[in-house]
């Protein structure tokens, strides 16, 4: 292996006899050495086999060796429990060695949820008060890593006296186990509270500042006052016992070095801030030494620090930004201390030296605690711009601070962050998508109502070439954009459709819906709308929400389409076939999801009133799919069907035109289309084609003479209303309770005449009867015409026919509807005249109708 | 009175190489050793899954991550909430730049076969996750003291003795 170490003690011993130990290295290379994880498994195990032996041994010479080896394959995930109780001895060993590792161990071991972790509070407790450094160094550092809330409890006094041991190495590792402690058990604040505050009064380099000691015993009983439980009290109390003994000896204790090292002073800085959060008594003091604090770090910032705790010609930028720290969490929510550190505030931001990470990084902590205290104006501005500098930087990392940055403040210093948004915008470009992403959110943030237009088109540009994670959020922001800001309806319909089409397939369900609203509720935008959708559709039907909208469109307002000028947009010339054709096209492309398919098949459907051709293209695709698989293009297609042949009186009413909707109002579903429809239905009422009605009545008196059975006619009721009430009445598709049976009439050489009957039960006197010519010949039926007779008393009405050709072999059927009211419940007769060309003659047979069932009229 | 929550709290450091293999793990908060291995095994996942363009910072789980490859070694630091990630890259610049002085110019082997050493350099420069000092000599001083008491405590032994023999 390249760059392997050869050791001093390498296995040019003789055999291993009585089993000796591996050294730890040893085992580490012989591990590596396996060629398989198995193999490896192998090694590990039977290694630990003798560890387990040697420990069951109590062989206290290698102990150390043993726990060393077990702590590294503990590290590649393998079991180490049966160590644990060996860190307990080696802790408690004299030997220095024994102390490291078994500390070690106890940290990655030992957790406060073995009970084996209480075991080492004596070990800790004597070696804290041995006195030899590197010891209790090893001690703080491991209670502070791994103890628990009960450890923390028992040893406080320990870490507390030795908060004021001479030797600041000792000293600095206290304060910083005191965090720990103070984090495990708030209440051991008040412990801490008063060495803080003292520590903090010494001043490095012999310099003395007046301070004012606080009398420490007031302040203790302040905060004991505030314990909870009464549990909490006797504890805390226990511990201050031995405080107050100790504040009977003069205070502060005479120190041999009044230097106060610049270790000490961040372990300091650090502590208070950890006091400051975790009591507001501490917080209330503490506010005191702010003007201290700001003097301190003045102090750094101008007159410098040693070169030994610079980093990159920044003065010690750890304790920098400990400082900064505190200071942001003493001025927050306090004017006065705000205003005490506003003047340094600015004196960093605009000092500090932004050519490498560690300036960076202070400035970066200084606009932090601008932002979160009570600064002035022009302050939080000046860190706004920081932070817009921090975009330009090279450095990635520096552009992802001041992004995510930026976007908790565009909120609130929304003008500030607005000044930078050329560059925000420019970020979208990042290539690292965590960048691009806040990017994203923070333009999206900035867009307003005089920006709208200029961010829309950058945010259009980025959603066609962003990364695919990114298109969602980045579509479904521009729509959200547009709803708050579109300056007009047309430029909003543009962006939606704008975005349709880039990245159709990533936007939100309701965007469908929302733009159907959008475009109904814009009249004068009708025709603008339809045209460029239709445009959209004709180049690309695989974007589902595009079609699905186009769709509805060009059923909505096909008529609109098919006239041809429009100012906006290039003149479009385009016949019915081809819409219908387009259509038809989406309707059976397998890139079509079923619901587009049934937007299609809808439209098509609404074509049938708005085209001036003949309907039978459309009723000749309705017709196939009534046997579609899919159930729900089928109902449809049934339905549709069923309007053709059954209701088509009532086909233009219901495929009318949808009204404006609100935009705030409830989306316009099939209830609300119906209930609006059935208002406007009054209006809609077809035309009953009555020249042809009395051309036929001669023919009827003739039979009127002839049949003589006339009954006398009953006397009249009094029929509601008129034809436009029983309308109304009329329920769109349940058939009668007791359906007539149909008849057949006429049949001549495959040319075939069925007459339907319904008699709605809301109308009694009303008969609705549907004639379907249908045609099983080999020669097409054309020119054909019907017409109808009835009696004198009753009413007849004919509706215009669905077509008048019938092609040859089973094609589309020629339905029409007849509408006969007869209040007088006379019996009923039909007389038929049929007028039609088929096998190039000329057909002409009149007859009346036999047979027709009683229920049609009684 | 104030949130639980600190505001900053360095969660745990990771050392793991390109291949996924840890070779140094520092918990600064209690968790169970199950919990330790699933988030190490997650986590290393993520980082490893990073192109080399991408910045120094990610969001995973409720945590942010910083992280700056050295080498073959990956240096990862979870630290919590509001807090400043570049002070936590110049944190890892630091340490590393211990071992360096340490080990000289260090590399990955140093830091497998002498792992005790790197959690002994780390335990005198972060306690808790703060820094204790911010100067590399007297970190390092330190070390060197400590060490020369091992050494000092370690009597010298026959090469009987450490075959057990005597």
């Amino acid at each position: 292996m390249p760059g392997q170490r050869v050791f001093l003690h390498s296995r040019t011993l003789p055999v291993r006899m009585v089993a000796p130990s591996l050294k730890l290295q040893d085992l580490i290379e012989e591990i590596r050495g396996a060629k398989t994880q198995a193999q490896e498994r192998e090694v590990i195990q039977k290694e630990c086999a003798h560890i387990r032996a040697s420990f069951r041994d109590g062989d206290p010479v290698h102990r150390h060796r043993q726990l060393a080896k077990l702590l590294y394959v503990h590290m590649l995930g393998y079991p180490a429990h049966f160590g644990q109780m060996e860190c307990l001895k080696l802790i408690a060993s004299s030997r220095f060695t024994d102390k490291r590792v078994g500390y070690l161990g106890a940290m990655l071991l030992l957790d406060e949820r073995h009970d084996a972790h209480l075991l080492i509070t004596n070990s800790i407790k004597n070696d804290l008060s041995q006195g030899i450094q590197p010891v209790q160094g090893l001690a703080l550092c491991t209670l502070s890593t791994m103890g628990s809330a009960e450890m923390c409890r028992d040893l406080a006094p320990e870490v507390e006296k030795l908060l004021l041991q001479p030797s600041p190495y000792v000293r600095k590792k206290a304060i910083l186990t005191a965090v720990h402690m103070i984090r495990k058990v708030p209440e051991l604040s008040s412990v801490f509270l008063p060495p803080c505050v003292h520590l903090l009064h010494e001043r490095h380099h012999g310099k003395a500042v007046g301070l004012p000691i606080l009398c420490f015993s007031s302040v203790d009983r302040r905060i004991e006052n505030r314990m909870g439980t009464p549990a909490h009290r006797r504890r805390v109390a226990h511990t201050h016992r031995h405080t107050r003994n100790r504040l009977s000896c003069p205070w502060p204790p005479p120190f041999t070095s009044p230097t106060l090292t610049p270790g000490i002073l961040l372990g300091t800085i650090t502590l208070i801030t950890e006091l400051c959060e975790r009591s507001p008594a501490a917080l209330k003091h503490f506010r005191k030494v702010v003007p201290q604090l700001v003097q301190i770090l003045r102090t750094l910032v101008t007159t410098g620090y040693s070169t030994e705790h610079s980093i990159s010609g920044v003065s010690d930028p750890f304790l920098q930004v400990q400082i900064l720290r505190l200071l942001r969490i003493l001025g927050r929510n306090h004017e006065e201390s705000s205003e005490t550190m506003n003047d340094l505030l600015a004196q960093v931001a605009t000092n500090t030296d932004t050519s490498r990470n560690a300036g960076n990084a202070v400035l970066f902590e200084t606009v932090l605690t601008i932002m979160d205290i009570h600064s002035a104006a022009g302050l939080r501005v000046l860190a706004v711009n920081i932070l817009g500098r921090f975009l330009l930087n090279s450095d990635r990392n520096i552009r992802y601070v001041a992004l995510t940055s930026l976007l908790r403040l565009v909120q609130s210093d929304h003008s500030a962050v607005q000044r930078h948004r050329p560059t925000v915008v420019d970020c979208l470009q990042e290539t690292d998508a965590s960048l691009s992403r806040r990017a994203l959110e923070l333009s999206l943030a900035l867009v307003n109502s005089s920006n709208v237009r200029a961010m829309m088109q950058e945010l259009q540009a980025f959603l066609e070439s962003c990364p695919p994670d990114l298109r969602a959020d980045c579509a479904s922001g521009i729509l959200l954009a547009a709803e708050r800001f579109a300056p007009t309806k047309r430029w909003h319909i543009d962006t939606i459709l704008h975005v349709l089409t880039t990245a159709g397939t990533h936007v939100r369900d309701d965007a469908v819906a929302n733009l159907t609203q959008l475009i109904g509720g814009a009249q004068e935008l009708h025709a603008y709308s339809v045209r460029r959708l239709y445009n959209a559709l004709a180049e690309d039907i695989s974007q589902q929400p595009l079609v699905q909208v186009a769709a509805w469109c060009i059923g909505e307002y096909g008529d609109l389409l098919l006239e041809g000028n429009c100012e906006e947009i290039e003149p479009l010339q385009v016949d019915e076939e081809e819409v219908l054709a387009l259509l038809e096209k989406v309707l059976q492309s397998h890139m079509s999801l079923p619901a587009t398919r049934g937007y299609a098949l809808t439209a098509l459907m609404k074509l049938s009133t708005r085209l001036q051709g003949d309907n039978n293209r459309i009723r000749q695709v309705v017709s196939i799919y009534r046997s579609c698989l899919d159930v729900e293009l089928q109902q449809r297609a049934v339905e549709y069907d069923t309007l053709f042949r059954k209701y088509d009186h009532m086909r233009a009413a219901i495929l009318e035109k949808m009204p404006l909707v609100e935009r705030d109002g409830p989306q316009a579903d099939e209830e609300a289309k119906q209930s609006k429809e059935a208002a406007q239905l009054s209006e809609a009422a077809p035309a009953p084609t009555e020249s042809q009605a009395s051309q036929l009545l001669d023919l009827l008196d003739l039979l009127d003479r002839a049949s003589g059975d006339a009954q006398h006619p009953p006397p009249l009721d009094p029929s509601p209303g008129g034809a436009l009430v029983y309308l109304l009445d009329l329920p769109c598709a349940p058939p009668p309770p007791a359906p007539i049976p149909d008849l057949k009439v006429f049949e001549r050489e495959g040319v075939q005449l069925n007459l339907s009957f319904i008699r709605p039960p809301e109308n009694p006197a009303l008969l609705l009867i549907t004639i379907t010519a249908t045609n099983s010949s080999e020669g097409d039926v054309t020119n054909f015409i019907c017409q109808a007779a009835v009696p004198k008393s009753l009413q007849l009405q004919l509706q215009a026919p669905s077509g008048n050709t019938v092609p040859a072999r089973g094609g589309l059927p020629i339905t029409q509807l007849f509408r006969i009211l007869n209040p007088n419940k006379a019996p009923l007769r039909l007389k038929l005249r049929l007028t039609y060309n088929h096998f190039h003659q000329s057909v002409q047979e009149i007859f009346e109708v036999n047979n027709l069932p009683v229920e049609s009229w009684q | 009175m104030l949130e639980e929550s600190r505001e900053e709290l360095m969660r745990f450091m990771l050392l793991f190489s390109r291949q996924g293999k840890l070779r140094l793990q520092k918990w600064y908060l209690a968790t169970s050793d199950k919990e330790r291995k699933k988030m190490v095994r997650e986590l290393m996942q993520v980082v490893l899954a990073r192109k080399p363009k991408m910045c120094s910072f990610l969001e995973w789980r409720d945590l942010k991550v910083v992280y700056k490859r050295y080498a073959s070694l990956y240096f990862c630091c979870a630290i919590e909430g509001q807090d400043n990630e570049l002070i936590t890259l110049e944190l890892i610049h630091r340490y590393v730049e211990l071992l360096d002085k340490y080990f000289g110019s260090v590399c990955e082997l140093d830091i497998i076969f002498n792992f005790e050493k790197a959690y002994f350099i780390l335990d005198e420069f972060l306690m808790g996750g703060d820094v204790q000092d911010t100067s590399k000599k007297s970190v390092l001083k330190a070390i060197e003291q400590a060490d020369l008491l091992q050494e000092e405590d370690e009597s010298p032994r026959s090469v009987l003795e450490e075959m057990g023999l005597a």
